[in-house]
């Protein structure tokens, strides 16, 4: 390799810094955009929040296979095994939806803080 | 200052050459590292995306929700105890509420239908008329304007005009509902005039909540009333229960990634001792060799972290986090198709950086030490 080669070849600390400053760029721009598109975020939100405010809803309408993984906050206590004392859970979304935690006695007051 | 400067980037030069001198090895280690960072990023990212979605959304829920229980189980309440519950200081107005659950078999998916309330306007519903959330307008490609028939478990069918659908911003929480009439949702459901789903109440001072709820536990002792704390702390339960369950998963190949990076630094190739030793044996310091290797680990750790954390953030806001959609719908016909808002919360970042470059660092740190205090003359043996 010849030394003009050598000297035109960019430095090693240069290659990384470079590389490093394009993903941060990018990085940032995703956050700016972000950003940007804040107001209309909040927008939209809004109009979920007061579509639920009118309706009354009280749980995401994420799981529809069950009643308590459509409305976790609304099932039966212990609401898993509702359907057999000793039955096993039939829905794959009952793996991911947790029991109801802080509802203590099932009246008011128990779990509260 | 500059000439501490210049030795940096002299070493960084170095371990730059280091690493191109072993690319298919590093560019590897570096692709995995990425992915691991990737999948934590895409878990926390969706994680948090959705909790906050859901929580702003919901943030303005019944303050208490009564239902009759009889035997343990959900009852129909009654307008007597209607009646009883409206005679309580405190409480303000008490909704009564129909809603309930409908298997269609035509869309293979279950419903919310649901009453909207006669204070509602902008849902108010003539009989015949129906209001479909985005997820059941998909399942049944319905369009305002067309019929929209439902059949009851009793054979009793329902048949109904889209009046409006329910807009896609509001589908994380609308989804699966369709609205009827009062009238429609009795006679279909064979419901008696003064029964209803449960009650919704608005309390005066929503510090009394818990007070009211308890007072009100009181003079109906067959009713369970859910506030709105419970409501939320039971979504909070639930997105974090499965996000946790999530990086539990993942914390194995976290773990299998921790172990790899420590047996490729403590198992040095020949030639990385080697090098090593000849550094040493020209004069190099045994710290210019760790901060030389440190430098390696960072330009290693740093473009991994990056380039997953961008990935992740594509992945999640751009692709609605795709590759996790099978896993997440589960049985859920009309899984809400909502866009995710990405929130910058630096907290989070830098939990993902903790979680991913610290366990490296301290992986490669301690076995380059070990090689590079020891005798140049016999490492290079």
């Amino acid at each position: 390799m010849t030394s003009a080669s050598l000297a035109s070849r960019p430095r090693g600390s240069t290659l990384a810094a470079l590389s490093t400053c394009g993903l941060v760029l990018a990085l940032g721009a995703l956050i700016a955009a972000a950003l940007l598109a804040r107001p209309a975020t909040e927008a939209r939100r809004e109009s979920g929040r007061a579509l639920a405010r009118e309706l009354g809803l009280t749980d995401p309408a994420l799981f529809g296979e069950a009643r308590y993984t459509r409305h976790p906050s609304q099932a039966d206590l212990a609401s898993a095994f509702q359907d057999a004392p000793t039955g096993l859970d039939h829905f794959p979304a009952g793996s991911l939806v947790a029991a109801p935690r802080g509802f203590g006695t099932g009246h008011i007051g128990g779990g509260e803080e | 200052m500059g000439a501490r400067f210049e030795r940096q980037r002299h070493l960084l030069d170095f371990a730059v050459a280091s690493l191109a001198r072993r690319p298919a090895k590093n560019l590897g280690l570096t692709l995995v590292y990425a992915l691991v960072v990737f999948l934590l990023g895409s878990v926390m990212l969706f994680g948090s995306a959705i909790r906050r979605e859901a929580g702003v959304m919901l943030a303005d829920a019944p303050e208490i929700v009564a239902q009759s229980m009889v035997m343990g189980r959900h009852d129909l309440a009654t307008g007597a105890d209607l009646e009883a519950l409206k005679g309580l200081r405190g409480i303000r107005r008490v909704e009564p509420r129909l809603w309930g659950y409908l298997w269609d078999s035509a869309g293979a998916a279950n419903y919310t239908v649901m009453v909207p309330s006669p204070s509602d306007a902008a849902h108010a519903l003539a009989s015949g008329e129906a209001i479909v959330g985005e997820g059941v307008a998909r399942a049944r490609k319905l369009a305002v304007g067309k019929p929209f028939f439902l059949v009851s478990p009793a054979g009793k069918f329902l048949r109904t005009r889209i009046k409006a659908i329910l807009p896609q911003a509001s589908a994380l929480v609308s989804s699966d509902l369709v609205l009827v009439a009062e009238a429609d949702f009795r006679s279909f459901f064979a419901i008696p005039a003064d029964r209803y789903t449960d009650f919704a109440i608005e309390v005066a001072n929503p510090r009394e909540v818990s007070t009211i709820a308890e007072k009100a536990s009181v003079r109906l002792p067959t009713y369970r009333f859910v506030t709105r704390a419970d409501m939320h702390r039971t979504l909070e339960a639930l997105f974090s229960w499965r996000e946790g369950l999530a990086l539990a998963l993942l914390a194995a190949s976290l773990l299998a990634f921790v172990i790899l990076a420590f047996d490729k630094a403590s198992g040095l190739s020949a030639e990385e001792r080697r090098e090593i030793g000849i550094l040493k044996a020209i004069g190099w310091e045994t710290s210019d060799v760790i901060r030389m290797k440190l430098w390696e680990g960072t330009a290693i750790s740093g473009t991994a972290f990056l380039a997953g954390l961008l990935a992740a953030w594509v992945h999640v806001f751009f692709f609605s986090a795709g590759l996790f959609e099978p896993v997440l719908k589960g049985w859920s016909t009309l899984w809400p198709r909502f866009p995710l808002s990405p929130e910058v919360d630096a907290l989070e970042i830098a939990t993902l950086a903790l979680l991913t470059v610290v366990p490296y660092t301290a992986a490669v740190v301690v076995p380059i030490w070990k090689t590079a205090v020891t005798d140049p003359d016999a490492v290079m043996r």
